[in-house]
């Protein structure tokens, strides 16, 4: 791969994905995009480029969905998912006993782990939620993982990363050497192709927001764009959960930490940090606009 | 430093699970089959058990009906670690009183991920 070839690569997914690739990264271009040149029948990297630079828009989706990261487990961290079922949904479940509906978005939701964690969690926790509205929409850049997530099949690896065996047993049922995941935890979470870096408006206001492990591969600007968005989709009393990795300190004021609870921020209304917030909007939707 | 008895007649997968345990921070502690996993247990209760199904001379369902019984035999966390990878054997061990599963084979993150789920990490 020519210099001129991974110039062209890094600009065109941070410009697609938001990805930031430091300059010392080709290694991961290369073993990434060579099986994916080799499907598409070319010799290498620099005819795969050159096919992109030629308009085959088809290469260049699959080279976007190449390069973006779908690692994922069940309940990953376990921590997040104990704070959803331990005060995030107690809280929620008195605050929105009027309105009788909860909507929770997965942001970066691969090919299904997470937002299924967290309909499991609404499951066992369906005496709070009796006769409830409940949407979980799930989102993720990529088709290709989305469609695995709908299907609900995992191997006997992916089920044993985070998932415990009592809910192995009660919500899956073994397909050869695959587990399927019971149709009524499937139709709880509705799939949805998006780019963080688009207008996202249109999904509406959430009462909770997972947007794990997805913001750590871009840059700071990107970031401080992306939480602005998300803080204008977040109810005034909800909570948006991050990464291990992936804290709002240095980036924004826009949320504050959840008391007590590591990952977890609420939306900061403050009149300072809700300017901040128009400031950076502003930012995001002229470079969603370049 | 907790203590975590692996029991399995495969001393390949003994060593393969005290690499990964000691990783873990547990002191190991080995048994070739259920009888001898019972001696360890009268010596001292482990804190973890990591347990085969089928061995010779007394498998691990059997040793953990007899773990179960002992005095403390009910503080240990007991993981199966097995071949046995279908929902009739997984419900058995639950029933019996087994606190995680884990499906051979298996690596260095499933065996974190069962032993962080029954608060062992």
């Amino acid at each position: 791969m020519t210099p001129l070839d991974y110039e062209y690569l890094r600009k065109l997914l941070k410009e697609r994905s938001g990805l930031d690739l430091s300059a010392d990264k080709q290694y991961l271009v290369e073993s990434r995009l060579v099986p994916l040149a080799r499907r598409w029948n070319l010799a290498g990297i620099p005819e795969l480029v050159q096919r992109m630079k030629n308009g085959v828009e088809a290469l260049t989706t699959e080279v976007v969905e190449a390069m973006t990261t779908n690692e994922t487990f069940f309940f990953r961290d376990k921590i997040p998912f104990d704070h959803l079922k331990e005060a995030v949904l107690p809280a929620l479940a008195q605050a929105r006993a009027s309105r009788r509906s909860l909507r929770i978005w997965c942001a970066a939701s691969s090919t299904g782990q997470e937002p299924y964690s967290i309909a499991m969690c609404l499951k066992e926790a369906s005496a709070l939620f009796a006769g409830w509205r409940i949407e979980i929409v799930a989102t993720d850049l990529s088709r290709a993982v989305l469609e695995k997530a709908r299907a609900g099949l995992f191997s006997q690896f992916e089920v044993q990363r985070g998932l415990p065996i009592h809910l192995l047993v009660k919500y899956f049922t073994q397909q050869g050497e695959l587990w399927q995941l019971n149709a009524e935890i499937r139709g709880m979470v509705q799939h949805r192709q998006l780019n963080l870096l688009q207008d996202i408006s249109h999904l509406g206001t959430f009462d909770v927001i997972f947007c794990r492990n997805v913001l750590i591969y871009f840059d700071q600007d990107t970031k401080a764009g992306i939480f602005a968005k998300l803080v204008r989709m977040l109810e005034p009393d909800g909570v948006l959960a991050l990464g291990a990795a992936e804290s709002v300190v240095g980036i924004t004021n826009v949320f504050k930490p959840y008391p007590d609870r590591r990952g977890l921020y609420q939306p900061n209304t403050t009149p300072v940090a809700r300017a901040g917030a128009a400031l950076h909007l502003l930012k995001a939707v002229a470079s969603a606009a370049r | 430093m907790r203590t975590c008895l692996v029991v399995d007649d495969s001393s390949v997968i003994r060593k393969v699970a005290r690499r990964i345990l000691e990783g873990l921070d547990f002191q190991i502690m080995e048994a070739e089959d259920g009888e001898k996993a019972l001696e360890v247990c009268k010596r001292g209760m482990p804190d973890a058990v990591l347990l085969d199904w089928n061995m010779p001379v007394m498998d691990g369902y059997e040793f953990l009906g007899n773990l179960r019984r002992m005095p403390g035999g009910d503080q240990p966390k007991v993981v199966f670690c097995t071949t046995e990878n279908d929902v009739a054997h997984i419900a058995r061990a639950l029933h019996a009183g087994a606190n995680e599963y884990i499906m051979k084979p298996f690596d260095r993150d499933i065996v974190t991920a069962k032993f962080q789920e029954v608060g062992l990490i």
